[in-house]
């Protein structure tokens, strides 16, 4: 069993340099090989006495946008919780079943949850950078946290980590302000600045562009296109057209079971199960 | 701004370009099979059909897909739904290819009937209106669309007199009959790739403004001009 109670020695990836993506046909899709990032098989999660997840399979490519899309009360947020372990701060929760993250079982006994924080990052509805904090502050704090003092690596982390967000430019002269001072949509680059920051295997979404203009949400979208590159995007939305654009691959939860999970352009163009497409049409939820 | 997928739409335009060079070529080598005699060539020609429907198949699967996957809205979504009828368009220009082509095979046994003036110069127009029309897939141009629909009747009316021409070599002379009706299937070929080009160019009309134009007095030859 791999010791995830050690932490991984710091990867540097290439920095927000992905090629511009050429059109994806869905025959050429079906050809790339495709490496499992989240290996989950039996899963069910309780919040307390309430079952809210039952016997989830499935496995999410890595350096892929998936999209988790669902009514609301769908268990969609739960799951994307249970990826990190996040739900494991409201008490009363159980789990069962095997959820793996490379090959390693993030719920083994000996795997500390906040290592597992770190290389499965979240972004949340509501861009909540801290209040107090610059913007510099708000992008370093999870390494300093984690006991990251050198200068010169905080600097270079706090660039890259701005650029792959897209928020380099705007805010390299300013980076002493208050994270607050941003625009919404600027504020949600922030955030996930933030969850670059630490240099997180996996990057989870949970509404991002829900509190946005369209203008911010297309900045978004273009993000998430870019990150597709080198890290495992996995994205909550209740917007169809966003999960449509962005996701190479698309779950439909239905009351806390996965219904419907395949390419995204089958999920949209030809879904096999009804109520698949009765919500992706707008027919309920 | 840019979006990621915009480079989708690029491709898409450019199949679009590319189908309709396809079809002019098509033609053409039709149209030169006939005229030097060259069954090589008019056999190339039906064998490259194929090539046109392939093209058309992939568009209309581009379309729809980026119709559901990107949501696309006003001009976008004229240009995807344009782009499939006028697939729909050049593969039935390959189609007349394809038909002039095996009748060319079939007046190469015989000595022609007549020097061949008015079917080149009817093809000339005919390719000249469609590549007009297809220019504005490239580069929008009302007056260049508006333009190649009035330019039909010129079309028609060359097949109206090729017609009349070829009726009375067969009242002349009965042994002309089995070539100038060969011919005359020829001429019409020519005048409904004329027709396609004129669907083409109103879809243009209808890419540009989002206004219907078919059937309306303002593409007709003596029309009124577009206001």
């Amino acid at each position: 069993m791999a010791d995830l109670s050690q932490a991984k020695p710091v990867v540097t990836r290439p920095v927000a340099s992905a090629p511009p993506m050429a059109p994806r046909t869905p025959a050429a899709i079906a050809k790339e090989p495709m490496e499992v990032a989240f290996d989950i098989s039996g899963f069910s999660l309780w919040y307390g006495a309430n079952q809210a997840l039952f016997d989830v399979g499935i496995q999410i490519p890595a350096r892929a946008v998936t999209a988790i899309i669902g009514p609301s009360g769908c268990g969609k947020s739960t799951f994307l919780r249970a990826l990190n372990r996040m739900h494991e701060l409201t008490p009363g929760t159980r789990i069962a079943g095997r959820l793996r993250l490379f090959g390693e079982d993030l719920y083994a006994a000996a795997v500390d949850p906040a290592v597992v924080r770190r290389r499965v990052g979240m972004v949340f509805q509501k861009s909540n950078p801290f209040p107090t904090m610059s913007i510099a502050e708000n992008v370093l704090v999870g390494l300093r946290l984690n006991g990251v003092n050198d200068r010169a690596l905080l600097r270079q982390r706090l660039e890259e980590s701005l650029r792959m967000a897209a928020l380099w430019d705007e805010v390299k002269d300013i980076l002493g302000r208050p994270g607050s001072s941003l625009s919404g949509g600027q504020q949600q680059r922030l955030c996930i600045a933030r969850a670059l920051a630490v240099q997180p295997e996996v990057l989870l979404m949970d509404e991002p562009c829900s509190a946005l203009d369209p203008l911010a949400t297309a900045k978004i979208e273009e993000l998430i296109n870019d990150l597709r590159a080198s890290f495992t995007v996995i994205i909550v939305t209740h917007n169809m057209q966003q999960a449509a654009r962005v996701s190479n691959r698309t779950a439909f939860f239905y009351l806390g079971r996965l219904v419907e999970y395949d390419e995204t352009s089958t999920i949209f163009m030809n879904p096999s199960n009804p109520q698949t497409e009765a919500y992706v049409a707008g027919r309920f939820g | 701004m840019k979006r990621f997928f915009d480079a989708e739409l690029e491709t898409f335009r450019s199949q679009l370009i590319l189908m309709g060079e396809t079809a002019i070529e098509q033609v053409r080598t039709a149209i030169q099979a006939l005229v030097e005699a060259k069954t090589g060539l008019a056999e190339q020609v039906i064998a490259a059909d194929d090539r046109l429907d392939r093209l058309e198949v992939e568009i209309d699967n581009e379309a729809v897909r980026y119709m559901n996957l990107r949501a696309p809205i006003a001009s976008e979504l004229r240009l995807v739904i344009v782009g499939m009828k006028a697939s729909h368009d050049l593969e039935r220009v390959g189609d007349e290819a394809t038909s002039i082509a095996k009748r060319a095979i079939k007046l190469s046994a015989e000595p022609p009937l007549k020097p061949y003036i008015d079917i080149p110069r009817m093809v000339s127009m005919a390719l000249e209106m469609l590549r007009d029309a297809l220019d504005c897939f490239l580069q929008v141009d009302e007056a260049k669309a508006v333009a190649v629909c009035k330019r039909d009747a010129e079309v028609d009316n060359l097949n109206r007199q090729l017609y009349r021409e070829l009726t009375s070599f067969m009242i002349e002379r009965p042994e002309t009959i089995s070539r100038a009706i060969e011919l005359m299937f020829i001429s019409k070929s020519i005048e409904r790739i004329a027709d396609h080009a004129t669907n083409i160019a109103e879809e243009m009309i209808y890419l540009s403004q989002g206004k219907d134009v078919r059937h309306t007095e303002e593409v007709k030859k003596d029309g009124k001009p577009l206001a």
